[in-house]
């Protein structure tokens, strides 16, 4: 009886008593959310329009990042360099299409599994070998970005001015990207790929031009997060360990579902830092690492497909 | 010529149904198992037996599981390093808690935990398919790599937080722990690794077996045809996770001597899939000769430049380790998807026709 209050009734209590509090650490989750969001959705860009399971997605977070500040290190100022990176990340795009993908189309989805997990061991020990492997601090000043905090409630409540800026650019960013799905040409050449491919090639969408295209997207996303997350912490590649992060967040949106990876990006950086904050003391703390997937797993029961995801039909 | 089947027939069913019908397959594999228990021993030296021979049979073995539940039952995991984790600390806790035991029997039992957890993260495969199944049992990897780290009770509240193997013996000799000669733990290895790899050569040609291939070509068909697919899907989920837990157990009581729960991350499932998709899915052969790859390639890839003699310091060898190994990996899906193990086949049917071209 005991335990069962201290699971089920007392964190209630904790979370009444203070709201406040309570209010900080869903803002903590809101903001670790939004960079799960991003990640989750480079992944399912790429898993729509090419049917890959990216891997690589969190160690291209953390090469965009690495490419960044090590640029500025060598004394290319920001203004420069952040174009560059952009490219960079372009030829990433094309190169991946052309040695990786474009040899390997219509081969089964775990052998294009297995090669971005391929393309990430590479991608480490090439951003190592370049770069160095010692963390590195996030130019954050000059890219402009503001640093400090504002609080509320006589200091109760306390928001990083960096978090903000990062959910203003997350929110500019889907705004951006809908509309470029939703209205340019390109876009919904993008979406007709993504709906059947067959048959978008035979109305005459490139499906080389496309792959390189939704990569390229999922780069620059990949060097939002990585700037996002990079300010909040170092830059190293620790920070992948991201990339593990977002996967509960798929399979709880599912993996074909734009609107799933926001949606579950938010649900579980919340879930995960309540969890965490209330009840991770009762177990031993570091929940953080299995909470999601446990999360997750409990919707997957309910709906296998994903809160977003399409509903699998089967067929002998 | 030299592989020729001409002539060999056979005159009941019990020897049409034999493990190796084809004569030379069967002096072949007698001539390496007797290589491996006899002239090894004698030759090999502690380099070979402990950077080599002992962690190839190790992973040779996890690959065989999961080769078992990924290959055979169409059940892609990635939790592998999380139950080999399992296997490791029950095999730890049940050789303090029960010290006359034979080890032996101890780390052969501590794979029926392992199989048993296994049941259990087995059963959302009934539901989720697919990579959702991939990133579902990727939970099992990061619970148990929380669990074992956090849990004092597991690694007996010693303050290291590592599992330190000891002393036990097998009729007198020393077969794990520090006094244990290398030789012995070679043996203790292999021979629990050709029981069980025979052991597995035979389930995957039996009903089981077979079950679980239709269920991976088709499962609504398989059903159809009146295979049911939750219990044959935790079968495979099981006999996959008994292999991992031994080979954990294997892992850390024979060629580690002492273990963090760090030691089974997720890279750890990574490697083992690497080995099983490099080998070829769906191959008892390709997972000795995939995890012969991933052990060898890295040793290869340091010892390189040492040989050629270029000067190259420790950090951009590592470096150049993973690029290599990732541009590896990505060659290697494109010219052989069907991994080593096709590749000998096709040798196999040259083999046949030579000198002839066909």
């Amino acid at each position: 009886m005991e335990i069962l209050t201290t699971i089920f009734i007392h964190p209630f209590f904790d979370m009444a008593a203070d709201p406040i509090l309570f209010l900080q650490v869903i803002w903590e989750g809101f903001v670790t959310g939004i960079l799960y969001s991003l990640i989750a959705l480079g992944f399912v860009l790429i898993f729509k329009a090419s049917g890959v399971f990216n891997f690589a997605q969190g160690i291209m977070v953390v090469f965009a990042a690495l490419t960044l500040v090590g640029l500025h290190e060598n004394g290319i100022p920001a203004y420069i360099a952040l174009p560059i990176t952009i490219l960079v990340m372009y030829a990433l795009a094309i190169s991946v299409e052309r040695l990786v993908l474009r040899p390997l189309v219509n081969q089964p989805d775990i052998i294009l599994f297995m090669a971005t997990i391929g393309v990430t061991f590479f991608l480490i020990g090439f951003g190592e070998f370049i770069f160095g492997g010692e963390p590195k601090m996030m130019i954050t000043e000059e890219l402009l970005l503001p640093y400090g905090s504002i609080t509320f409630f006589d200091d109760m409540l306390i928001l990083q001015e960096i978090d903000i800026a990062a959910s203003g650019i997350a929110a500019l960013a889907l705004i951006f990207l809908a509309l470029f799905l939703g209205k340019t040409k390109i876009g919904i050449a993008l979406r007709a790929v993504a709906d059947d491919n067959q048959a978008a090639l035979s109305v005459g969408v490139s499906l080389n031009t496309i792959w390189v295209l939704v990569w390229f997207i999922s780069g620059i996303i990949a060097l939002i997060t990585g700037i996002m997350w990079g300010a909040k912490s170092d830059v190293s590649f620790a920070l992948s360990i991201i990339a593990f992060k977002a996967l509960p967040v798929l399979i709880l949106g599912g993996f074909t579902s734009v609107q799933g990876a926001i949606v579950g990006g938010l649900i579980i950086g919340i879930g995960e830092k309540i969890g965490e904050f209330y009840w991770g003391d009762l177990v031993g703390g570091s929940i953080e690492s299995w909470l999601a997937y446990m999360i997750a797993l409990v919707f997957l029961l309910f709906r296998p497909q994903g809160l977003f995801g399409e509903k699998i039909i089967e067929r002998v | 010529m030299l592989y020729r089947e001409a002539g060999q027939f056979k005159t009941t069913y019990i020897r049409d149904q034999e493990l190796f019908p084809v004569k030379q397959d069967r002096w072949g594999i007698f001539v390496i198992i007797g290589f491996s228990f006899i002239i090894v021993p004698l030759i090999a030296n502690d380099y070979w037996l402990q950077a080599i021979l002992i962690p190839f049979l190790i992973y040779s073995l996890s690959a065989l599981g999961l080769n078992m539940l990924t290959g055979y039952a169409g059940q892609l995991s990635l939790g592998t390093g999380g139950f080999m984790a399992v296997g490791a600390y029950a095999c730890y806790k049940l050789v303090t808690v029960f010290p006359e035991t034979n080890v032996i029997i101890l780390i052969l039992i501590s794979g029926l935990f392992s199989a048993g957890i296994g049941l259990i993260f087995g059963i959302p495969s009934l539901r989720i398919k697919g990579f959702y199944l991939a990133v579902a049992t990727l939970a099992a990897q990061f619970f148990f790599e929380w669990l074992f780290g956090r849990v004092q009770w597991f690694y007996n509240y010693n303050n290291s937080g590592a599992i330190e193997v000891p002393v036990r013996n097998f009729f007198d000799i020393a077969v794990t722990g520090p006094t244990a000669t290398t030789q012995a733990r070679y043996m203790v290895v292999l021979c629990i690794v050709t029981v069980l790899a025979l052991v597995a050569v035979n389930l995957v040609r039996g009903r089981i077996g077979r079950a679980w291939m239709a269920i991976r070509d088709m499962d609504i068909a398989a059903e159809l045809i009146g295979i049911r697919p939750f219990p044959t899907k935790l079968i495979a989920f099981a006999i996959s996770s008994y292999y991992a837990g031994v080979a954990g157990a294997l892992f850390v009581f024979t060629y580690l001597g002492s273990a963090e729960v760090e030691v089974f991350d997720i890279n750890m499932s990574f490697e083992i899939l690497f080995m099983v998709i490099i080998g070829g899915l769906g191959s008892i052969s390709g997972a000795f000769l995939g995890a012969a790859f991933i052990v060898l390639i890295p040793i290869l890839i340091t010892n390189l430049p040492l040989i050629l003699g270029i000067p190259i310091n420790s950090a951009t060898v590592e470096h150049f380790n993973f690029m290599i190994l990732g541009a590896l990996i990505v060659l290697f899906l494109i010219f052989e998807p069907h991994g080593l193990a096709k590749i000998w086949s096709i040798v196999r049917e040259k083999l046949r026709a030579w000198p002839f071209p066909y």
